[in-house]
Formats: structure tokens, sequence, C-alpha cells
């Protein structure tokens, strides 16, 4: 751990000589008293676990690639991957936001609370899966089976969607601008209202995208599989 | 209209096509839909039952039954966590959800197991604060829903269940019908109001036993390592799956065996998927063998655990600890004919016949309409549980179980539950002496066992 100045209460953790465990065990025992706002994480060189389970108002910046879990089950703080993620970036998010400046791969923001995650690049494969109210915004495109069984908050896809998009929605909201190559069963395409546009919007504005909303459509869940029914044949 | 004939008649019996499989293609063919139902397999199959202890006689020296000490005490997790579980007892309360039980049932289980000084666990429905409150040990599930998680739950928790299946549906989700998603389990869950709830199968953030690790490091990064984590499987192929638990890091493995019970599934899930507790068991001891990890992962076995003797069979068989579900309901008045309020006995069976069933045979647990108020989400129901009576009564329970656990310990001789082994059993039957490798009653025969 390092001390970058005096005056921007910042320090610098290099995983190169610092082990993961030691970085976490310090964002949650030792950076309340340490009064550092800002936490930098160098050579992160695709490890795990990286910024887990932090519950403090700070920023957090990985410069380079990164693996797993990155930011799993955020609360406050905002970190910012200077790089690719592996899988679920963001999982369980609570609240604060994670950002990926370039690819992320599969299960970004699974099952998260709260928050916002922003994926600039691509997301790969079940992006949003589970998603239980956070927000997350896609720069790029995302992979099939994006936000599979999303029960609650906003998936913005700026690129296009692969196959299977809002498969078993509940009560999340899917925004997508470019092309749907498939939806997943009970998702349907839906009009977009004034309400719709502003959601889009606002989430634009948050995650830096500069998009015109009314490029969007919006997916949403048919409904048809929230009760038990015989007569779909087992064919959705 | 042919006349009455005062021969006898026989009627020959169908065993293809016996009463049984008659209801179900009448069900069938009526609803053209499949049975969901609650608890566990019902269908025959070897258990601990089947099984016998050699107690001491001129060739072993036994303890004393009442005054010498027979040691009960279980610790969980000392592989790689900080803060390994210590309970009073080798016997555990299985995870079963706020959602499928009352808040008030969930209460009496952790209330029981508190002052038994064993643990309890939460379900697929998140953490309460009456559990967590009255729970002085509570393991939290991460199941593949991951309904209600959160980190702040987590970190109160004493010990992480990583569920990757069950016993009753190893390879499904849970399920709960729409009239058991009162507003609050919605609200825990995150879900619409009375919709009928399916769990995710899988985990929405890992697959496969590489990722699992790493799932598990995460879980140990967030709580600085200070807890134990179990890994819990439904019993399939067990050598395979415990092997990748311990390889993924588990301190614990948790196997729940074919009987263990669910609050819902469908009916052909509980009685055709998986294998019988005991074989699970035996599986998993020589997984921990082969890999020579006996003794730094605990084994917890679950899945029709019923009684002290099953309790000292699975341990004598290498279990270092057991997990009950729908025995604990049983004691806090599951299918029993009265329950308790306004400290009087009240008569059930009305309320049985009017879900089509009768004490003693209920599996309804899926409808929400519990007679007993244990299994339901409607408040007058609720109110048939006497929280302080139920949680008495499973304490008595547990009590039971340990004094019967310690009797058979002190007559094999053993100081400690822990010291029973195989060597003090025997098999009543070629299947049980099969699945559990213990010689058939009066022989050394092990069907199956080198080259027999």
């Amino acid at each position: 751990m390092e001390t970058m100045t005096d005056t921007d209460k910042a320090v610098r953790f290099d995983l190169d000589e610092t082990s993961v465990r030691d970085l976490n065990q310090f964002l949650h025992h030792e950076l309340a008293e340490s009064g550092a706002r800002h936490i930098e994480v160098l050579n992160p060189n695709g490890r795990h676990n990286i910024a887990v389970g932090m519950d403090a108002p700070v920023s957090v910046d990985i410069r380079g690639h990164a693996g797993y879990f990155i930011g799993g089950m955020n609360k406050q703080a905002g970190i910012t991957v200077h790089g690719n993620v592996g899988w679920s970036v963001g999982e369980n998010i609570m609240s604060g936001s994670i950002r990926v400046k370039g690819n992320a791969s599969e299960c970004a923001g699974a099952s998260g609370h709260g928050g916002l995650v922003v994926i600039e690049g691509d997301a790969s494969s079940r992006c949003g899966i589970s998603m239980k109210g956070c927000d997350i915004v896609v720069g790029g495109s995302v992979g099939h089976m994006s936000a599979f069984m999303a029960q609650l908050g906003t998936l913005v896809v700026c690129g296009d969607a692969d196959p299977g998009l809002g498969d078993s929605l509940y009560e999340a909201v899917i925004y997508v601008r470019g092309t749907i190559r498939g939806l997943g069963a009970d998702a349907q395409a839906e009009p977009m209202g004034e309400e719709d546009y502003a959601r889009v919007a606002a989430l634009l504005d948050k995650a830096g995208f500069d998009h015109d909303p009314k490029a969007f459509r919006r997916v949403a869940s048919a409904r048809t599989l929230y009760h038990w029914n015989a007569d779909h044949h087992q064919e959705y | 209209m042919s006349k009455p004939t005062d021969k006898p008649v026989y009627i020959e019996p169908n065993y293809t096509y016996g009463d049984a499989t008659l209801h179900y293609i009448q069900q069938a063919a009526e609803h053209g839909l499949y049975e969901i139902r609650g608890l566990g397999a019902k269908r025959r199959v070897p258990t601990f039952d089947d099984l016998t202890f050699l107690t001491a006689s001129a060739s072993r020296y036994p303890l004393e039954g009442y005054r010498e000490k027979c040691e009960t005490k279980t610790v969980l997790g000392t592989r790689f966590a900080k803060k390994p579980i210590e309970l009073g007892i080798p016997i555990t309360i299985a995870g079963m959800s706020f959602g499928a039980l009352t808040a008030q049932a969930k209460d009496a289980l952790g209330r029981a197991a508190g002052e038994m000084g064993t643990s309890t666990t939460t379900g697929d429905g998140g953490m309460t604060p009456e559990e967590r409150r009255s729970s002085k040990t509570l393991v939290y599930q991460c199941l593949p829903s991951r309904y209600g998680f959160n980190p702040d739950d987590l970190r109160q928790a004493d010990a992480i269940e990583l569920v990757v299946g069950q016993g009753a549906k190893p390879g499904g989700g849970g399920m709960l019908l729409g009239q058991k998603i009162s507003p609050r389990v919605a609200g825990m869950r995150t879900l619409p109001e009375g919709i009928d709830q399916r769990s995710a199968c899988r985990h929405p953030d890992w697959t496969g036993s590489d990722d699992l690790a790493i799932k598990l490091s995460e879980l140990r990064e967030l709580t600085d390592w200070q807890l134990p984590v179990y890994v819990k499987i439904g019993a399939t192929r067990v050598k395979n799956d415990v092997k990748l638990a311990v390889a993924a890091g588990a301190d614990v493995v948790v196997v729940d065996g074919m009987q263990g019970g669910t609050a819902a599934t469908q009916q052909v899930f509980i009685e055709h998927a998986g294998i019988p507790t005991l074989a699970a068991l035996r599986q998993a001891v020589e997984a921990l063998e082969e890999i020579d990890m006996v003794g730094e992962v605990q084994l917890v076995i679950s899945g029709g655990i019923r009684s002290g003797a099953d309790v000292a069979k699975a341990l004598a068989m290498g279990a270092d600890a057991v997990s009950i579900g729908q025995a604990a309901m049983m004691a806090l008045g599951c299918n029993a004919r009265h329950y308790h309020m306004d400290g009087q006995l009240v008569d059930a069976t009305a309320d049985y016949a009017a879900i089509g069933t009768a004490p003693g045979y209920c599996h309804h647990c899926h409808t929400g309409l519990c007679p007993v108020g244990i299994a339901t989400q409607t408040p007058e129901l609720e109110k048939r549980l006497d929280v302080d009576w139920g949680a008495r009564r499973v304490k008595n329970y547990l009590q039971t179980l340990t004094m019967e656990l310690t009797t058979l310990a002190r007559a094999c001789g053993k100081s400690n539950v822990h010291n029973l082994e195989r060597e003090d059993l025997a098999a009543l039957t070629i299947e049980a002496a099969a699945m559990a490798k213990i010689p058939l009653a009066g022989t050394e025969w092990i069907p199956g066992h080198d080259g027999c």
C-alpha cells in the first residue's frame, strides 16, 4: 500500500506486491480510519475478487484487466476497471457503481439489487441475469440470454442483443438500440412511452453515452409464465 | 343388470396398474399437468433402519449408559475458516425458507436449536430478522435464486452454505406457488405478489467447478475468511461432486439424499431422481477417503434422518453431523392431528380433509393451506403454531435424538459419538449391505465388494 499524496487522501495497491486478500481486508477494515477517498489498484492482471464487499463512498480505480466477481456485492463505492473483466462483474451489487472501460465476460451485474453497472464495450452472455433492481448500461452489444429471469431493474443495450433476450423475465425492463436477434420465452417487444424515453435518457446520461433515447426499443415480460398453466404445452 | 351371486368372488390384484398407478393415470388424464407436492420421497428405499449396531459384549467394553460421559460436541469448518462452528450436538436444522415456512416456524426452530447448542439454516428467501434473533448459530444459504441475498446478512451469518442442489430435486430449482407469495415474501424475493415462483436451477454467476472455486473465494473474501463455507449437493453422482466441492475449497460438504424434503416440487422429481441417503453417505465418505480429506473437510448428511439411531448410524458410517428438515417440522406439529392454540389442543382433521388428505399423510406444503400453521403464509393459519409450544417440542425432539445417540455410542464403548465406526454396524438386508458397504449381519459378505 502506498499513500499517493497527503492532500487527495488516496492510496495505491500494487497487486504484484500485495495480495487481493490484503487489499480487501484494507477496504473492509482500515479504509474508514485511513481517511482515503480514492484507491488505485495496479497490476490486477486478471486476478479475481478484487474490491468485493465494499461499503464506503469512495472511488476505486483498477488499472488493467481483471478477473471474476470484480466489485461483487458492492455498496456505495464507485469502482472503475480500466480494462476488461471476467465473469460476473458487480454480481449482487447493492448500490454505488461499477464501470468497465473495456469488455465484460459473462453474467455482468448478475442478481444485482441496486446501483449501476456500466460496460463501455461489449458484455457477453447472460448480462443482467436474475437482476433484482440494479441498472445496467452496455455501450456495445450483449450476448445470448441476457437478462435471463431478471426480476427488477433496467438493462440498456446501446448495441445489439443476441438470441434469447429477456428469457423468463419478471418485472425488469430491457431497452435495445441495435438489432435484437431473438427474444427468449415470455419476453415481448413493447411500444416505448414517454416514461421509457425518460428512463433511457436518464441512464444514458448517468452512464455517459450520447444516444437518442428514441432509437431504443423496449422489451418486457409478457407475464404468461407468472402462473402455472398446462396449456403452454412447454412450447415457450 | 346381472343378478348378485352368492359365489365367492376373487378379484385379482394388478401389480402393474395398482391403486396408486391408476390414481396417477386418472389425475394426469384429468389435469394434463404433473403433480406438485411437498416433503420427500415416499417410496421404499434402503435406509438406516436396514442397519443394526453390534454393541459391546465380551469382545468390546461398554460404557455405563447414564453416568459415564459421552461427548457430543461437533466442530464444523476447520479447514480454512478462522471461526469454525462449534455445536453442542451433531444434529443441525436444515435449510428451509421463510416463505415455505412461516416466520413463526423459523423462530421456533431457531430457539430450539439455540437451546440445544446447534445451528439452523436459512432458505430460498433470505434471512429474516426473526430467525437471526432466535438462532444462536445461523447458516446462511447462497442459492441459485439469490432471493434476498445481501452482504449485510452474509456478514451477520455464522457460516455460509452454497447450495448446488438438494436431495428432493437434484438438478431442479425451488418452487413456491402463488398462494404462498404473500406481500412480505414477495418483497424479500423482489417478485410480484401472488405469482407462481420458480427459482433458478443454476447459479447466476458461475458455472462448473472451476468457477465454483472462485465463487467460494469471493464469499470468503467478503467475510474476511472468518466463516466456514459449506457446499450442499443433492445426491446423484456423489463421489464426483464431493471431490469437486472439496477441490473448490469447501470447509464442509453437505450431502442431501433422495429422501430429503422440499416445500414444493414435481412428484416425478421427488420419487425418481437421486440416490438414497444410505448410498450417498457411503459414496461421500469414500470420496473423502480417496482424496485423503477425512477430518479436514467435515461431512454433513441429510435426507430422512428421523431418530437417534439414524444419527448414530450416520456418524458410524463416517458423517461428522446430520441435518434434519422434515423431522424437525414434524416435531413442530406437521402431520399431527392437533394444533395447539390458547393452551388447548384443537383437532385439525377437518382441515386436512378439506385439502384432500389426513393427518399422517399430508404433503400439501405447496398449497399454503397447512392445517397446523407451519408451511403457510396465510395469517389465520399462521396463528395455529404457538411458537413457545413448538420450540419446546423441537427442543425435546433434539434432546431425545441426542440421548438415543449417546445411548448407542456408550453401548458401543465410545466416550465420544464421533468415535462410532463402521465396524460397529451390520446390515440387515442385502441391498443395505451393498449400498452402505457394511457386511450383511452374520456374514462377512458385502455384495459387490472384492468381487463378491
